[in-house]
C-alpha cells in the first residue's frame, strides 16, 4: 500500500511574491487525486515542493513520520526513493536512450546484474507500451512517448508515491484516455499513492479519488471527488464548466460587480446546463460521471474499498448534494453501517479518515479534508 | 494570519539593487565550491562520467590550444630576439623564451582555453539539463547531481588543464625555438644551451599548478552556472556568458596572487 501524505499549513514565496499559503491537504494512501488549478497559480510549484525540491517558508509535509521541509539533506534524498515523479516533458536525460534512461535508477540505486535490469526495464516500459522503442534517443520520440518512457521510469523503482505533472500537456484526447486508463490500471497493480496536477477536466472528474482545486493564492478545496463535482462553489463550478463568466479571469482577478453581472447574464441564458461543452474536457451540468475502472484481467483497486469505507465515514460531514452522490457509489454494507451509526465520527483525526483511531478525542478540532470556502462559510 | 503574512504584490526591485547582493552571489558560489569538495570523496566515484569528460572537455582545447601556443610562443621569441639583441644579451634568448612561456605564457593559454572551451561547454550541457527539468529529475531519483554530474567534469577540467598546460609548454617552447632559430638566424646551440640558465624545474611546477586551480575554479563556475540557468533557453546563453567571463576575471586575479607568492617562496637561479 503506498503512503499517505500530510501537508499542513504549507506556504511558499518566491522573493516577496507569495505563490500560495497555507495549503493542508491529506493525500490518502493508495488512492488517486488530481489537483486543478488555473495556470499560473503554483500547482507545478506544489509538485516540487512535494518531493523537497523547493523549500516552502512555513507548513510541514509529512511522509513516514519524516517533515520534508525541516529535514536534513540527506534524509531528503532517501525520502525522495519512495517517489516516482512524471514530468511535463518527462524530463528524460537527453544524451542516453530510453533504455538506459530507465535502467538509470536501477543501475545508480541497486547493486542488481546487467540481465535483472534488463528484464526490470522491458517490463516497465512493455506496462507503458513502449516495446521496440529501446534505442531511440529522446529528441527522436513523439511528446506521448517521452511521458510514456518518463512514467517508465518514475516506475522502475516500485516507488509509494507517483507525482504526475500534466501528464495531458501536448497529447491528443484519445492518447489522454490511453493515458488516463494506465493511470487507473497503474494504480491496480502498484498500490502506490498518486497526485496528478492537470488543467484538464474530463480527466479530473473520472480519473481521481480525489479532488482539489487551487486559485487565488489558496486551496479552495479538497475532498472526495463528489464534493467538487457537485459543489456550488462559484470557482469549482467556473472551472469544472470551463465558462468565461465567473471569478476567474483571464489575468488572475475578476472585480465583484463584473462577475455578478456575468453571472446574472449566464442565468438568463439557463445556468450551466444550457452552456455547452467546454474546452479541455468540461461539459455543462454537474453530474458525477462513472469514475474509470482498470482494464479486465487486472486485480480490483485496493484503494477503491478503502476509499470507499473511508468517505463511509466522514458522509456526515458533507452537504445534501454531494452525501447523495457519495451514497450512490457506496455499497450497501458500508452505507447500512454509515446509516446504523456504526462508524464513529472521527473528528479530531487529523483527516485521516482512512484509519479508525482508537485514541481520537472527540472533541479535537474539525480537522477533515474540507477546507473553508473563501469569505467565510459559503 | 497576522497582517505580515498578507500576499504581498511583486515588489518592482525585488532585491535587485540590494548591496549586499554581489556578496550573497560570492557567498553562493563559494558554498557551491564546498559541497563540490564535500562530494569529492563519496562513494561510488563516477568513473565513467570522469572518463567521458576528460574525452570531452580534451576533445574541445587541444586543437584551438595547440594552434594559438604556437603564436603566443612566436610574439615571446620576437620580442625577446630584438630586445636581446639591442641589450647585446643574445645568449640568453633561449633562456628567457623558455621563462617566459613556462612561467606566464602557458598558464594563460590554459586558461583562456580551459574557461573560454572547457568551462563554456559544461556550463551549456549542464545548462541545457537544467531547463529541460533533467537535474530535477535526477534530484529526484535520489541521485544528487553534485556528486554525480558536477564532481567528475570539475576533477576532468583540473586533470585536462594540467595536461594542456605541459602541452602548451611544449608547443610554445618549439615554436618560439623555430621563430628564432629559423626565421630570426639565431644560433641552435645557444639557444639549446641557454635553456637552463634562467629558468629552472620549479617553474614549470608553477606552471602546473597554475593550470590545476584554474581548471578547479572553471570547472567550479561553469558547473554552478550552469546548474543555476533559468528562464528558457535565453537563460542558459546567459548562463553562459556570466560563466565565462567571471571565469576569466578570477583565472587572472588568482594568477596574479600565484606570482606574487612564487616570487616570495621560491628563490630565482642564481642566488
Amino acid at each position: 500500500m503506498g503512503v499517505a501524505v500530510e501537508v499542513s499549513g504549507l506556504s511558499k514565496s518566491f522573493g516577496s511574491q507569495n505563490i500560495w499559503s497555507d495549503v493542508t491537504l491529506t493525500l490518502p494512501p493508495g488512492e488517486i487525486s488530481v489537483l486543478l488549478g488555473p495556470s499560473g497559480t503554483g500547482k507545478s510549484v506544489f509538485l516540487k515542493s512535494l518531493v523537497g525540491l523547493l523549500k516552502p517558508e512555513k507548513g510541514s509535509i509529512v511522509i513516514n513520520d519524516v517533515d520534508l521541509v525541516t529535514t536534513s539533506e540527506h534524509k531528503l534524498y532517501e525520502i525522495r526513493k519512495l517517489f516516482g515523479v512524471l514530468f511535463q516533458d518527462g524530463a528524460l536525460f537527453g544524451s542516453m536512450n530510453l533504455f538506459d534512461n530507465i535502467a538509470f535508477p536501477l543501475r545508480e540505486h541497486t547493486k542488481k546484474t546487467e540481465s535483472e535490469v534488463r528484464s526490470i526495464v522491458l517490463e516497465k516500459m512493455e506496462m507503458v507500451g513502449l516495446q521496440g522503442a529501446e534505442g531511440k534517443l529522446p529528441g527522436e520520440i513523439s511528446g506521448g512517448m517521452r511521458k510514456r518512457a518518463g512514467l517508465a521510469r518514475a516506475l522502475v523503482l516500485d516507488p509509494e508515491i507517483i507525482l504526475f505533472d500534466e501528464p495531458d500537456s501536448g497529447l491528443d484526447p484519445v492518447r489522454v484516455a490511453y493515458l488516463n486508463q494506465l493511470i487507473v490500471d497503474l494504480n491496480a497493480q502498484i498500490d502506490a499513492t498518486f497526485l496528478i496536477v492537470t488543467h484538464d477536466i474530463g480527466t479530473a472528474r473520472t480519473v481521481p479519488d480525489n479532488l482539489g482545486l487551487l486559485f487565488r493564492r489558496n486551496l479552495v478545496m479538497f475532498g472526495p471527488r463528489e464534493q467538487l463535482l457537485t459543489s456550488q462553489e462559484p470557482v469549482v463550478r467556473q472551472f469544472l464548466n470551463g465558462r468565461r463568466e465567473g471569478p476567474i479571469g483571464m489575468s488572475e482577478e475578476k472585480d465583484v460587480a463584473q462577475v455578478e453581472a456575468e453571472m446574472a447574464a449566464l442565468e438568463a441564458r439557463g445556468g450551466d446546463s444550457h452552456n455547452g461543452v467546454g474546452p479541455k474536457g468540461a461539459s455543462g451540468g454537474d453530474a458525477v460521471p462513472p469514475q474509470l475502472t482498470p482494464t479486465e484481467g487486472l486485480p480490483e483497486r485496493k484503494a477503491e474499498r478503502r476509499r470507499q469505507e473511508r468517505v463511509a465515514r466522514m458522509l456526515h460531514e458533507f452537504d445534501e448534494g454531494t452525501q447523495e452522490a457519495i451514497r450512490a457509489s457506496l455499497p450497501e454494507d458500508l452505507l447500512t453501517r454509515a446509516d446504523s451509526g456504526a462508524f464513529e465520527p472521527t473528528r479530531g483525526a487529523g483527516g485521516r479518515h482512512w484509519a479508525p483511531e482508537p485514541d481520537a478525542s472527540p472533541s479535537g478540532s474539525t480537522a477533515t479534508a474540507v477546507l473553508p470556502r473563501q469569505g467565510g462559510e459559503g | 494570519m497576522t497582517a505580515t503574512d498578507e500576499p504581498k504584490a511583486p515588489g518592482l526591485l525585488d532585491g535587485k539593487f540590494s548591496p549586499t547582493r554581489p556578496l550573497a552571489v560570492s557567498g553562493n558560489l563559494f558554498a557551491f565550491a564546498l559541497d563540490v569538495v564535500r562530494a569529492l570523496p563519496k562513494r561510488p566515484f563516477q568513473l565513467r562520467e570522469f572518463i567521458q569528460q576528460t574525452w570531452f572537455v580534451a576533445s574541445v582545447t587541444i586543437l584551438p590550444t595547440a594552434l594559438v601556443a604556437i603564436p603566443f610562443g612566436a610574439i615571446i621569441a620576437l620580442q625577446l630576439g630584438s630586445l636581446t639583441r639591442q641589450l647585446g644579451a643574445q645568449s640568453f634568448t633561449g633562456s628567457a623564451s623558455v621563462l617566459a612561456v613556462l612561467r606566464e605564457a602557458s598558464p594563460i593559454v590554459t586558461a583562456l582555453l580551459i574557461a573560454g572551451a572547457g568551462g563554456s561547454a559544461i556550463c551549456a550541457d549542464l545548462g541545457a539539463r537544467k531547463i529541460r527539468d533533467e537535474i530535477d529529475a535526477m534530484e529526484v531519483l535520489g541521485i544528487s547531481p553534485i556528486q554525480r554530474l558536477v564532481v567528475p567534469r570539475v576533477l576532468a577540467s583540473m586533470l585536462v588543464a594540467v595536461l594542456l598546460n605541459g602541452l602548451v609548454s611544449v608547443v610554445g617552447v618549439a615554436g618560439g625555438y623555430f621563430f628564432n632559430v629559423v626565421l630570426q638566424g639565431g644560433t641552435p646551440g645557444a639557444y639549446l644551451a641557454s635553456f637552463s640558465a634562467l629558468a629552472q624545474v620549479e617553474d614549470f611546477w608553477s606552471g602546473e599548478l597554475k593550470a590545476l586551480i584554474f581548471g578547479l575554479i572553471a570547472g567550479v563556475v561553469a558547473s554552478y552556472k550552469g546548474l543555476n540557468a533559468g528562464g528558457g533557453p535565453k537563460g542558459v546563453g546567459d548562463a553562459v556568458n556570466q560563466s565565462v567571463v567571471i571565469t576569466f576575471l578570477l583565472l587572472f586575479a588568482v594568477n596574479f596572487v600565484i606570482t606574487a607568492l612564487y616570487f616570495q617562496l621560491v628563490p630565482p637561479k642564481g642566488q
